[in-house]
């Protein structure tokens, strides 16, 4: 009841005036989102071919990246840059708002036998952590599952350059794959819808 | 008896076709349009919304604020059936693509997904006292207006640049027929020919856009007409956006056949003479001259009392982005003259987009009686140095003592080693953003 009424008074005050800055309450976790689109599509679903899809990824994923982009740890282009404009917190927001999102389900051509072939090797390699085939951001995971072909090219580059770190367990794993296992991993995670 | 747009068009007779040229957001120079007082579509019980413009922010306006409450009608008038992207529109100027479609959006899509009401008609006048909006077809009433409206030129400033000079000197400021017009005669100039570009003051619509352009129109030459030279004339005294990236560019790529002069303001054409003139005191002559002329926040915004003591831009508050003297009214985009703390959010399609969302949430809020929200919103522009390469500014921008202000601002690094990389973001910008605001 208490609460209502103070709704009801902040809405007289910035209804009825030139809503001046004192009025405003801080982003939220929508406005401070929204604005990433820009680059990774509404509601962080891609539709750029070297764009990650944000939508349905774990929260903590998202602030784990995002925390690396700005210390450097994460090579980027813009990110980096960006990341210093926002705290912990707007980077805790971010993660609420695009974990709520839906999965981003995308249509791309991949090659079948590749696909087929990768899948076996996700399945062996992978799917412990990569749950669902990579449709489900488990912790610190991200969602992999219908992420665009040529963005998973750039990140195994950078992974293979030394330029980007992987997990220990993962790159136990990553780094015994061939060039054409690797390939084939993932054009089955860009054909998963 | 009405009659069509086309028609219409004939009939007052624009001198040159511009008012279907440019971007979808403003005519420039053209006809006015005669406003209808006939209500063309009757407002109901529900809350409306009328959207002005659409381009990078209209549309994105139009589309959060259903996004955000379906109980609110949202109408959104457009003069053209498409709308032509700005940025990436030097690609197609310099044959990089040939392809204006990938730059092209329809409104079918958006209006569908999200029960937008599309009116396409020509906005004539915003009465913010009576709460409507006068168009070429009839008038619309609203509850809160959002106006995206762009910019038009101020061609008084250079003596003889009027319809005729704009198809002979095209500015290519606004994408489409105007972007044609200076492909056309880049293609078509022989070899050992010199092109003069030429650019106004700031602000501007997209700063880093001329110095795109010039990187892109010498790499032209360097390719295809090789005893040819760009000359770029610049009004400001010296470069105004992503200066150590774009003079590095012009060192590394385009020194043999590229003349960057700052601080020289084009204040006449001459187009019998095929040249421009500098305060009358010094001429450049050209086979192609590109004038960029001088800005403003577009026709519409300036006949409904929305620009400020500047008669140029549009004052709105940090908060709501609403008109201060014009309750009701907000203004989002190029036009605007935000409350700033250090440099201003950029002219740029990323700023109105990210604006147009932060405008679409408080309006709702307003019109909800919610508390409103502070600003926090984010500036990419990509620039291409060549058909490869990119480079790029990251920026994001919060409220900081009631003015909106980056705590965050930087360039690519000046070593080039991403470039190629960027290129590829920048593509992928591009179908995101127009995704974003045609779906």
């Amino acid at each position: 009841m208490k609460m209502k009424k103070s709704l009801v008074s902040w809405a007289l005050v910035a209804g009825c005036t030139f809503s001046g800055a004192a009025m405003a309450v801080p982003p939220t976790p929508e406005m401070i989102s929204f604005a990433c689109a820009g680059c990774h599509g509404t509601n962080g679903g891609s539709a750029g071919l070297t764009m990650p899809s944000l939508a349905s990824q774990s929260k903590a994923s998202i602030v784990d990246a995002m925390k690396k982009f700005k210390s450097g740890e994460r090579p980027s282009t813009v990110m980096g840059r960006l990341a210093k404009g926002y705290t912990d917190a707007d980077f805790t927001a971010m993660g609420d708002f695009f974990s709520k999102q839906k999965f981003h389900p995308t249509t791309q051509m991949v090659d079948a036998a590749k696909a087929k072939r990768g899948e076996a090797i996700e399945d062996a390699n992978c799917s412990r952590c990569h749950i669902d085939q990579g449709k489900d951001g488990k912790d610190d995971t991200p969602v992999m599952a219908s992420q665009w072909l040529d963005y998973l090219k750039m990140q195994a580059a950078l992974y293979d350059s030394g330029k980007r770190k992987m997990p220990k367990d993962m790159a136990d794993k990553w780094n015994k794959l061939s060039k054409e296992d690797k390939e084939a991993l993932l054009h089955f995670y860009a054909s998963v819808k | 008896m009405t009659f069509d747009r086309r028609s219409f068009i004939k009939l007052v007779g624009s001198a040159s076709g511009l008012a279907l040229a440019g971007c979808a957001t403003t005519g420039g120079g053209d006809a006015p349009a005669v406003g209808k007082t006939a209500e063309i579509m009757p407002k109901g019980s529900a809350r409306r919304v009328v959207v002005i413009g659409g381009g990078y922010g209209g549309t994105i306006a139009a589309k959060y604020i259903r996004m955000l409450d379906k109980s609110i009608e949202v109408v959104l008038v457009e003069k053209n059936k498409q709308f032509v992207s700005c940025p990436f529109s030097n690609f197609y100027i310099t044959g990089i693509t040939n392809d204006m479609n990938a730059l092209t959006i329809g409104y079918d899509k958006l209006a569908a997904n999200h029960g937008i009401k599309m009116v396409y008609a020509e906005v004539t006048q915003i009465d913010s006292a009576a709460k409507k909006v006068v168009t070429s077809e009839g008038t619309l009433a609203y509850d809160r207006c959002i106006v995206s409206p762009g910019v038009d030129f101020r061609n008084e400033e250079i003596e003889g640049y009027d319809a005729k000079a704009m198809e002979a000197f095209p500015h290519a400021w606004k994408a489409g027929p105007q972007s044609t017009i200076l492909r056309n005669q880049l293609m078509s100039m022989k070899d050992g020919g010199t092109v003069i570009m030429s650019m106004p003051l700031t602000p501007y619509r997209c700063p880093p856009g001329p110095y795109e352009r010039s990187c892109l129109i010498a790499h032209y030459l360097k390719k295809h007409k090789p005893k040819s030279k760009l000359i770029l004339l610049d009004a400001n005294p010296d470069v105004v956006s992503k200066k150590p990236l774009f003079t590095k560019a012009w060192s590394t790529y385009y020194k043999d056949n590229f003349q960057y002069i700052g601080g020289k303001k084009v204040t006449s054409v001459n187009v019998a003479g095929k040249s421009v003139s500098i305060e009358g005191i010094e001429d450049f002559k050209g086979d192609v001259i590109n004038v960029i002329p001088p800005q403003r926040a577009a026709d519409i915004a300036v006949k409904s009392g929305l620009v400020g003591e500047d008669k140029r831009w549009c004052p709105v508050d940090a908060i709501s982005f609403e008109s201060p003297k014009n309750p009701g009214v907000h203004i989002i985009g190029d036009a605007t003259a935000l409350p700033s703390d250090g440099p201003p959010m950029p002219k740029s399609g990323y700023s109105a987009n990210s604006q147009a969302k932060f405008c679409a949430m408080n309006v709702v809020n307003l019109m909800n009686g919610k508390p409103t929200i502070e600003f926090s919103g984010i500036n990419v522009c990509y620039s291409a140095i060549d058909d490869h390469q990119s480079v790029s500014i990251a920026q994001v921008f919060n409220l900081q003592n009631g003015k909106i202000k980056s705590p965050a601002t930087a360039i690519s690094p000046a070593d080039f080693s991403l470039t190629k990389d960027e290129h590829a973001y920048a593509e992928s910008w591009l179908k995101n953003i127009l995704t974003e605001m045609s779906t």
